[in-house]
């Protein structure tokens, strides 16, 4: 089962502003883009058109490990907005 | 409290997880005006553990509370398996003292326990807001005064307890952490797989009400710091991993988390225990795996820091531990509490004696004991040469084929000490005596 289809498994309440913010400069000049490979999941992508860094923040499972692998300093970084974002059922 | 800008109470603890209601419990249990601020639709909406809890030092902290909690199965088979390419080695221990009541520990799911754990808080006579997301702490001279809530409220406290998980974004503001290291943490994602009661007792071989805790570590995380986990529960398992984050950013080629995790399950000897089971749930968490060495400090002017927000965590890859120390901290936290309360003085004075508590706890003292362990598990030979060497010697043991087979002995030592003896494996065996 691929990653999508894991987080449509869980219950998101999906806020209209991203509690991830990103900072195109840092992005752009980074070539390391921890990003990519530590959200489990699979969340950050870069965008072909712009080349902008891209995360789906209605899809975050809260658990901060790009906040902490960022050690670029590009993510202003909060967890979603109090009664949104996931809510796990089992934990 | 929309309506009102600015409350007042004694303690706000930030965090419904096990360490803040832990505090919550014992103060509201004193009288002490306590309101819990929790950011998920109820306490345990954003908690996840691997997880298995061990309830002795919990029965120690807060006796009688939890006879009717809603833990999933006592474990009674504990599995430790060093997975190779093709192949993997396993101890089990089945005890009878995993037998004994009261048990030793249980498998747990958190959104049922914390949200059970909520009530008894709130029965007790603390005040549990969910919903509310913790923005920032509030500073006035130097000294925590309370919160910043939900964009614009206002909590004042005579102190705020940091309960709020590994990132514990209020330790940070309140300047008592420098940023997280990725070498101190480790990114964990899980799946819940439902399946039946009874096939779950026949694939791990559990009477009613047993259940299996199983550790993997080795290839599965491709040389990695890391390794992989079941647990069963009433009637799903918890399956998933734990890889460290400076790992994976330093790895070559990049591979991302889910994609370990999906490899892990492909494997036989994990594909079978899970086959035909309903994956109901994927969740990730971030774990502190720093132990002493990656800790902040512990308290301020009107602050304490408890649970994982702590960076109490403690993995040894035969055991992995956290939420004993969060109900410990939480208790000692809230008696630390309850003496200022007595001396009405919540200076760093006067709350440090919460770090003496701990200091003089099994929570400070084990992460002190194992201070090294973190060193010793960035080895990477303990991810793929130990395991390979280990499932290597055994399957030269148990192969039989048309060639006469050498004696044991022979075997052993020609696979033994050629893989070994060497500088590395030696320097290795020192580490291992200071852990």
């Amino acid at each position: 089962m691929n990653v999508e289809t894991k987080l449509g498994l869980d219950v998101f309440k999906i806020d209209k502003d991203a509690h991830i913010i990103i900072d195109q400069e840092i992005c752009r000049s980074c070539e390391d883009k921890f990003c990519l490979y530590v959200c489990p999941g699979k969340l950050y992508s870069v965008n072909r058109e712009t080349g902008e860094m891209e995360v789906e923040c209605s899809g975050c499972l809260e658990c901060g490990s790009c906040r902490i692998a960022c050690i670029h300093g590009a993510l202003e970084w909060n967890y979603a907005r109090g009664g949104f974002g996931i809510q796990y059922r089992f934990g | 409290m929309t309506d009102a800008d600015e409350e007042k109470v004694e303690v706000v603890v930030v965090g419904a997880g096990l360490a803040g209601l832990s505090a919550a419990y014992v103060l509201a249990q004193a009288g002490v005006d306590t309101v819990v601020v929790e950011r998920g639709d109820y306490p345990g909406a954003k908690n996840v553990t691997g997880g298995r809890i061990y309830m002795h030092p919990l029965r120690h902290y807060l006796p009688d509370l939890w006879d009717d909690a809603p833990l999933e199965r006592h474990v009674t088979r504990e599995t430790l398996t060093m997975m190779a390419e093709g192949s993997s080695t396993a101890i089990t221990l089945d005890s009878d003292r995993f037998r004994e009541e009261p048990y030793h520990s249980y498998t747990i799911l958190r959104s049922n326990f914390d949200r059970w754990f909520g009530d008894k808080v709130a029965e007790a006579g603390a005040f549990v807001l969910p919903k509310y997301r913790a923005d920032d702490v509030l500073m006035e001279d130097g000294r925590v005064v309370g919160i910043v809530m939900g964009g614009e409220d206002e909590i004042r406290g005579d102190v705020v307890v940091a309960a709020d998980g590994v990132l514990s974004l209020m330790a940070e503001r309140a300047g008592l952490r420098q940023v997280q290291q990725p070498k101190h943490y480790a990114v964990s994602a899980k799946e819940v797989i439902e399946l039946p009661a009874k096939s779950i007792e026949e694939r791990f071989n559990l009477g009613p009400g047993e259940g299996a805790a199983q550790l993997y570590f080795g290839t599965l995380t491709k040389g990695m710091l890391g390794g992989g986990f079941i647990y069963t529960n009433k009637d799903s398992i918890s399956l998933g991993l734990v890889v460290g984050i400076e790992a994976l950013m330093e790895r070559e080629p990049k591979i991302e988390v889910h994609e370990i995790l999906e490899d892990f399950k492909a494997r036989p000897e994990i594909r079978n225990l899970v086959a035909d089971g309903e994956i109901v749930e994927y969740s990730a968490h971030a774990i502190p795996e720093g132990g002493i060495n990656a800790m902040p400090k512990l308290y301020s002017d009107g602050i304490v820091v408890i649970g994982e927000a702590a960076g109490l965590g403690l993995n040894m890859l035969i055991t992995v531990r956290g939420m004993e120390f969060a109900v410990a901290s939480g208790v000692l936290a809230a008696e630390a509490i309850i003496k200022a309360r007595e001396k009405g003085d919540y200076s760093a004075g006067s709350l440090a004696y919460y770090e003496e508590l701990l200091k003089d706890s099994f929570a400070l003292q084990d992460l002190e004991t194992f201070r090294h362990v973190l060193g010793f598990m960035e080895n990477p030979r303990l991810f793929n040469f130990y395991p390979q060497a280990v499932c290597d010697i055994f399957t030269e043991l148990m192969w039989i084929d048309e060639n006469p087979k050498p004696k044991i002995s022979t075997t052993v030592i020609r696979e033994g000490v050629g893989k070994f003896l060497n500088w590395s494996t030696i320097k290795d065996g020192l580490r291992v005596l200071r852990i």
